[in-house]
């Protein structure tokens, strides 16, 4: 009976530290929601209202969409990420590939070099990296940005996917060379479907630091045409700093994708966190 | 390179063709790894040793470490970047690590509803994009909104308030925390991944012993995810030496107030790119990466070669 109680109380208090820092995490998105759909008065008088009928006011959309070329910056951000997604999932599936199948000389040494992108930032080589691009003319453009994306994420998507690819079944490959399949026919056919689900744990990581990245397009791609949606977002919001309408709004914008994606593939990235992908 | 699909032994290759495939599979990502990744970092690495001395690319061997490190243009600036980086750092490892750590340690307690729903609000904030949080706080702190003077009301401290982001004394203070708040969901995925794969019969095997609550939770549960500790103190710290995002939409490419919250991030970023009246240096920035690379480099040698080692012995 006090046992009983006893634990009553501590799952309670479990629950209350939880809900504490659950607000914590979730009151600053709450907070700029709410407030880019009121009228600036509201906006400042009653901060942590919801929008009534008479506070409620679309403005600061209406000015975004006037002023900020949103549209393009979506279509750049959309581009680039989707791009270099395609390149790392099928060059790093097929560089894991090699790895975890054959057995050549050199096999960990490439392994090991292939590896050191893990933990050294793509970042630190800018300075040349930039003479590189202006020497081959691809500076503002998004093939720049595809190719440092790709770069940046070969390494991890290699990393994860040969830990997957060396669960494949050795008989089932070995059918399908009995079968007379080629190399890339067992590859193609065989082995990606089967090594789908953790195709799409790296590709919510590869995801997320390229959709979010300031560095690069600020360096390599800041044109009017080539500017991302995160790029977009800090110019519009520096240039609009008094609007308060247009900045909550601006940052609504750019928060609705990522809420949208993160409703979308939460379970398959927390699986993926937790089913021991990235350890 | 060439050779990879080459012989495997002389006899090996006598039985069988030239496995061509090998070198078809690696070579596309090998080809753009070298060459946007690796090769600009050696090209990078090579540059810190050149300058242009009248007008002409010399090298000057160390000459511009030692600017950096001594020459009073320089050398107050880069002495504060590296230690508002370290503060920078250490701020993250004493909240953002314990306090993912003892989330994780709630979340994974048997039995708990609503878990994954607090799963993914406390990973949320990892999701949002620099530009994002930094507004989203900077416009929370602002003295001019009043929420956080408001919010602090309620808990009775609003003479506790000041406009921290415009204080150089609290300024860097308040941006690691911002910091922190973003990506805490990162040590705590990771630990509590770690704490699920402990085997239930450890965990019986304490309970059996009289041995549960915090004494579990100290005495067994935390030794065995040291492991996942080391690998989230180094991922902090390469991710920490490698930051400019947050203090860049937060304060500016000047990092102020008074390069308060200036790190080795927003450092280079001004010293290479050019920021208003001052104009790119190329050397200079490469001499600042490299020091950045054999930070980055010893902490992930330190992490290898003294921390993981020492931690896979106490492994099952």
């Amino acid at each position: 009976m006090s046992k009983a109680r006893h634990s009553t109380l501590r799952s309670g208090l479990v629950h209350l530290a939880l809900i504490a820092y659950t607000l914590v995490a979730l009151f600053p998105v709450f907070l700029t929601l709410v407030n880019s759909f009121k009228s600036k008065q509201a906006i400042f008088s009653q901060p942590l209202r919801l929008p009534t009928p008479s506070t409620f006011s679309l403005i600061g959309y209406e000015t975004v969409m006037k002023q900020g070329d949103f549209v393009t910056y979506f279509q750049n951000s959309t581009i680039v990420t989707v791009v270099s997604i395609f390149l790392v999932l099928l060059f790093g599936a097929m560089a894991a590939f090699a790895l975890a199948e054959y057995r050549f000389r050199g096999n960990t040494l490439m392994g090991l070099y292939l590896a050191i992108g893990i933990m050294i930032p793509i970042r630190l080589g800018t300075v040349a990296l930039l003479q590189g691009m202006v020497a081959t003319g691809l500076v503002n453009t998004l093939t720049a940005l595809v190719l440092v994306y790709t770069a940046q994420g070969l390494p991890l998507a290699i990393f994860i996917l040969s830990e997957f690819m060396r669960t494949v079944s050795d008989d089932l490959k070995n059918a399908g060379r009995i079968d007379g399949l080629s190399e890339y026919a067992i590859f193609f056919r065989l082995v990606l479907p089967l090594v789908r689900p953790a195709m799409a744990t790296v590709a919510v990581f590869t995801m997320i630091p390229i959709w979010n990245d300031l560095w690069f397009p600020l360096i390599l791609a800041p044109g009017e045409s080539t500017k991302t949606v995160t790029l977009g977002a800090q110019l519009f919001i520096g240039q609009f700093v008094i609007n308060w309408n247009a900045v909550l709004s601006a940052l609504s914008l750019a928060i609705f994708p990522v809420l949208i994606l993160y409703v979308i593939f939460s379970r398959q990235l927390i699986r993926g966190i937790t089913s021991g992908a990235v350890k | 390179m060439t050779d990879l699909a080459s012989e495997q032994g002389t006899e090996a290759a006598r039985r069988r063709p030239r496995r061509w495939h090998i070198l078809v599979f690696l070579a596309p990502a090998v080809i753009i790894y070298t060459a946007v990744m690796i090769l600009p970092l050696i090209e990078t690495l090579r540059q810190s040793f050149f300058n242009v001395v009248g007008g002409e690319h010399v090298f000057v061997g160390f000459a511009n470490f030692a600017t950096l490190f001594g020459d009073p243009r320089w050398a107050a600036d880069f002495w504060n970047a590296l230690r508002n980086n370290f503060v920078f750092f250490l701020i993250h490892m004493a909240v953002q690590n314990p306090i993912g750590i003892a989330l994780a340690a709630l979340l994974s307690l048997p039995g708990l509803r609503f878990a994954a729903f607090y799963r993914t609000a406390f990973f949320l904030p990892t999701l949002l994009s620099f530009v994002i949080v930094g507004f989203i706080w900077k416009l929370i702190l602002s003295p001019i909104w009043g929420v956080a003077p408001w919010l602090m009301d309620l808990v009775g401290m609003k003479a506790l308030f000041a406009p921290w982001l415009g204080k150089p004394g609290s300024a860097l203070v308040a941006v690691s925390l911002v910091s922190v708040w973003q990506f805490i969901g990162i040590p705590m995925m990771l630990i509590y991944a770690a704490l699920l794969n402990i085997p239930e019969e450890v965990i019986e095997a304490a309970e059996i012993d009289g041995i549960t609550g915090w004494g579990q939770f100290f005495k067994i549960k935390l030794p065995l995810v040291l492991p996942a500790i080391g690998i989230i103190s180094i991922l902090t710290f390469v991710g920490n030496f490698n930051a400019f995002d947050l203090v860049y939409t937060m304060q500016g490419a000047l990092a102020g107030p008074d390069k308060a919250t200036d790190i080795l991030g927003t450092f280079l970023y001004r010293t290479f790119f050019g920021f208003q009246l001052q104009l790119g240096d190329q050397p200079m920035g490469a001499t600042i990466a490299t020091i950045m690379f054999l930070i980055i480099l010893t902490g992930v040698c330190i992490y290898l070669f003294g921390v993981q080692r020492r931690i896979r012995r106490y492994q099952f």
